[in-house]
């Protein structure tokens, strides 16, 4: 059987990304954004609107939102998931903070 | 290392296929494989036969496991052997051409055989079932002749077949025993729907008739029906059912009943042989359909494999019909019974009908008819069994609305149709818009908006929704209502903008604060105006709040749809020079940015930068002497002239160089909205300064200034504020009334629609005849732009905001595997 096997990297500190906003990784093509939100929580998600790829980090963070600049579709920081009556999912990571430092986990694709 | 378990498969159709996947994936070395197929050929998906009927698709379309595939996982395949013994004493099995094979695990997939109707002429050539390739071979053969078909059979396979003879040029009739067609996945309402199309491409559906014998001599000549009508044909095709193949099971003293009787981890009697597939009765039930197959396939490799926790599990599975352009899809129970409840929808003319049946809030099953695009979100709370009580009355409508063409908006509301679309760019037709009013109590557009998306995204058909709203409502639609900023608060922007001033909030945290926000941190809706409304109202003391801006005003350029940028460097009042244009070349190919365009504002527009580079382009634009042309601010856009009196033969004023004035002193200035401007040197008025949201037209005696025009979502010409002298004094005025503007204006409430608001005649007053007002707003004005003319560009490219711009980190590592 598989096993999920999860890689855990350093990205830097929460101190990089301002409260209520946004930076990017790149991993490889893919571009994944760590949010921080006002109370210093921290969320990655694929920097990929499900609706038709907006870049999210780009967007207005807003309690465990982030609204997509290209077309206002809101996206739950948590769980990627499109809020209200919009369908689709960004894909998410696990990411935690170590002190001041991010921590995100990149896990193999299932 | 122990031996290599032998393991052999009866059968090689789409379910041992895929069990034998998951097996390879999951133990690639346990196992050394045999399989017997009794088709001469490899695994292919049964499925996608009828899109080899019609022509749509080659066999070779639709293989899933080609020749290579047995060879790469060592697999032993039998084509064209169909197994006639299995000796579970010796565990060998025996192929009617004598081939044996032993086995320490044994997989029976032998699938189904069509139902032969036991008429009369059943035996004749001539009559063919729809099961295989072989069958789809020869109706092809038959279809070569253009004759008469008759398809016995209205179910999935029947109608398949039906339509696929037809596309090959064959006259065809469906003869159906039940009064609609495909009674076992339609409610009767959506058979006859069915029915009716069909018969629109010319295909004949007898219902409610029974096969009495098959005619003919040496062949096909026609079918008899019960009722004495006799219908000519050179093809019968029965497809009225399938039945397990377990015959050989039974031989072999399997426990057989229907199909072969397995557990839920599809095991058979004998703990040695696994059965699963078309030919197997679990609980009672056989199945046909390719979910719950795939569904034992898993569990079969599971269980094969030493797994013993995977079970099936009875769940939904979603029906179509693979007939092209025919729409229909159906999933779970939708037979009526007292604790259960429907939602229909119907549109006759269209062809359109939707059912839903419902059981203490949740969807029990689903049938659609031509439209079926929300089926897979139907069926995904069917089958999590989600609460829809939340969502009951928009149910119906499906997930989401796209595309569509617009409405004609000159036309009577009250005349369209229910199905008629009123907003194009969220697809929402009226009888969507009345039904959610009538069934939320809706009282006000933005609950409209929020419940319905109509008139959220263009806003074109706001006009079309209130009347809609008032045509529901009657005298209870109150459009002057307070409609709330956004969900956050019940206030509205005129509320919050008059608290602002009065409570003297100077922070986003302290009005959310005072006015008591219902959420932390407010949304992508209010955070962007209440941050316009204290930098307009503050503009000394409020820090603008970088995080409640709007991505093209956080970055100083425009996002695209690929999430590149563009960059306008502003040209004053439309002028640019030589210098100006080389810098923009040299910046062009030095970032090799893709396009390069004049904007209708007089500018020249870079589209397709990176984010990264932005700082970088900034920089080099910026020795060349350019700021921000700020193309993306809710703040002074443009000023367009026309070249005046320094050239044009009937310039009657400098408007080139007033409205570089104008420019020069405006910009950077935020307003509620984008504010474009123009002077035109004569009512020739070639910088169309009568759409703009500021205009000047140069006349011989002075300057007639004009306001609130529209030249975008709506085509509006300008409304004259008064006529002045002199060029001072069109500055002033300008500026008054655009600070009138900013501090009365909603945020993202274009000038004319202010104007309309607040009356054309009090701004006149105010601005015209009310000197010390004028001067007033002028002075606020003036000092809210010491804080404001600030280049963005030349900030960012000395370094504020750098992590902006860059990404935090660059992981190299490879994703692991």
């Amino acid at each position: 059987m598989n096993a999920l096997t999860q890689t855990w990297v350093r990205i830097g500190k929460i101190g990089d990304i301002p409260r209520r906003g946004a930076r990017c990784v790149k991993h490889g093509d893919m571009s994944i954004a760590i949010f921080r939100t006002a109370d210093d929580r921290v969320f990655a998600l694929e920097d990929k609107c499900p609706h038709k790829n907006g870049p999210l980090s780009q967007g207005i963070v807003h309690d465990g939102c982030v609204t997509c600049p290209l077309h206002n579709w809101v996206i739950s920081l948590e769980t990627g998931a499109a809020q209200g009556a919009d369908e689709g999912r960004t894909l998410s990571f696990p990411v935690r903070l170590e002190g001041d430092e991010i921590v995100l986990g990149l896990g193999a694709p299932a | 290392m122990t031996r290599k378990q032998k393991l052999v498969v009866i059968g090689n159709g789409m379910a041992p296929g895929r069990m034998l996947e998951h097996l390879f994936e999951a133990a690639p070395d346990a196992f050394d494989v045999t399989i017997f197929n009794a088709e001469p050929r490899v695994n292919y998906d049964r499925i996608m036969l009828s899109p080899v009927l019609s022509g749509e698709k080659s066999f070779e379309d639709i293989i899933i496991h080609g020749d290579g595939w047995y060879i790469k996982h060592g697999v032993m395949l039998y084509k064209g052997h169909k197994v006639v013994e299995i000796d579970r004493q010796a565990k060998k099995v025996r192929s009617e051409h004598g081939e044996v094979a032993s086995y320490d695990k044994l997989v029976i997939a032998t699938g189904s055989a069509p139902f032969i109707i036991p008429v009369p002429g059943h035996d004749l050539p001539g009559v063919l079932t729809y099961r295989d390739l072989d069958d789809v071979d020869a109706m092809l053969l038959a279809a070569q002749s253009r004759g008469k078909a008759v398809v016995i059979g209205g179910g999935l396979l029947g109608l398949e077949a039906a339509a696929g003879l037809k596309e090959r040029g064959m006259d065809v009739t469906v003869i159906h025993l039940m009064p609609t067609l495909m009674e076992r996945q339609l409610d009767p309402a959506a058979g006859y729907l069915l029915e009716r199309e069909l018969e629109s491409r010319g295909i004949k559906v007898i219902t409610k008739a029974s096969t009495k014998r098959i005619l003919g001599e040496t062949r096909v000549e026609g079918i008899e029906l019960e009722d004495g009508t006799i219908i000519p044909a050179t093809l019968v095709v029965m497809a009225v059912g399938i039945r397990p193949s377990a015959a050989l099971a039974k031989e072999a003293g399997l426990s057989v009943n229907r199909g072969i009787v397995v557990t839920d981890s599809m095991q058979t009697s004998d703990p040695d042989i696994f059965a699963l597939g078309e030919c197997v009765e679990i609980n009672g039930n056989v199945y046909g359909l390719v979910a719950p197959l795939y569904q034992m396939a898993e569990v079969a490799a599971s269980h094969l494999t030493g797994g013993t926790a995977r079970r099936f599990v009875e769940t939904s599975t979603a029906t179509k019909l693979k007939v092209t352009g025919i729409n229909l899809s159906s999933v779970g129970d939708f037979s009526e019974a007292e604790d259960r409840e429907e939602i229909v929808l119907r549109d006759a003319a269209a062809g359109v009908y939707k059912r839903l049946v419902l059981k203490d809030n949740r969807i029990l099953g689903v049938v659609l008819y031509g439209e079926t695009a929300d089926g897979a979100w139907f069926f995904d709370h069917l089958k999590k069994q989600t609460d829809i009580s939340e969502m009951r009355e928009t149910l119906i409508f499906g997930q989401a609305y796209q595309g569509g063409s617009q409405l004609d908006p000159m036309a009577a509301v009250a005349a369209l149709p229910d199905d008629a679309e009123i907003c194009g760019c969220n697809g929402v037709c009226k009888g969507k818009i009345t039904g959610v009013i009538t069934a939320k109590g809706l009282k006000g557009l933005d609950e409209v908006r929020a419940h319905t998306k109509a008139s959220a995204s263009c806003g074109t058909c706001t006009g079309l929704v209130e009347q809609l709203l008032s045509l529901t409502l009657g005298d209870a639609y109150n459009p002057a209502a307070v409609t709330p900023m956004c969900g956050c608060t019940g206030l509205g922007h005129d509320d919050v903008r008059r608290l602002i001033k009065a409570k003297q909030l100077k922070s986003i945290p302290a009005v959310m604060q005072e006015l008591e926000w219902k959420t932390s941190c407010g949304c992508a809706k209010c955070r962007p105006a209440l941050n316009y409304y204290l930098v307009c109202d503050w503009p000394d003391e409020y820090a603008d709040d970088y995080q409640s801006r709007f991505i093209n005003e956080r970055v100083h350029a425009n996002i695209q749809k690929d999430g590149t940028y563009s960059v306008v460097p502003r040209m004053w009042g439309g002028m640019t020079s030589s210098s100006e244009l080389r810098a923009i070349a040299d910046v062009v190919d030095k970032f090799n940015i893709p396009a390069v365009k004049c904007t209708g504002g007089q500018r020249i527009d870079m589209l397709g930068i990176r984010k990264e580079d932005l700082p970088a382009v900034w920089a080099d634009l910026g020795k060349a002497g350019f700021v921000s042309g700020q193309a993306y601010a809710k703040g002074l856009r443009t000023v367009k002239t026309c070249v005046g009196t320094d050239w044009c033969r009937f310039g009657t004023q400098d408007s080139t160089g007033l409205g570089i004035r104008l420019e020069k002193f405006m910009w950077g200035s935020w307003t509620p909205a984008k504010l474009k401007m123009a002077v035109s040197g004569c009512p020739r008025n070639c910088s169309e300064a009568t759409c703009k949201d500021i205009g000047i037209v140069c006349v011989d005696s002075g300057f007639d200034i004009h306001f609130a025009g529209a030249a975008g979502l709506d085509i509006k010409g300008t409304e004259i504020l008064g006529h002045v002298k002199t060029e001072d004094e069109v500055m002033e005025h300008v500026v008054a009334l655009a600070q009138m503007y900013r501090e009365q204006g909603r945020y993202l409430e274009r000038i004319y629609k202010w104007a309309k608001r607040i009356g054309l005649d009090e701004i006149r007053r105010q601005i015209m005849d009310e000197p010390d007002k004028r001067k007033a707003y002028y002075e606020r004005f003036v000092f809210s732009q010491k804080f404001a003319q600030v280049d963005p560009w030349s900030e960012r490219v000395s370094g504020k905001d750098k992590h902006e711009f860059n990404p935090m980190a660059t992981l190299t590592l490879e994703a692991a595997e």
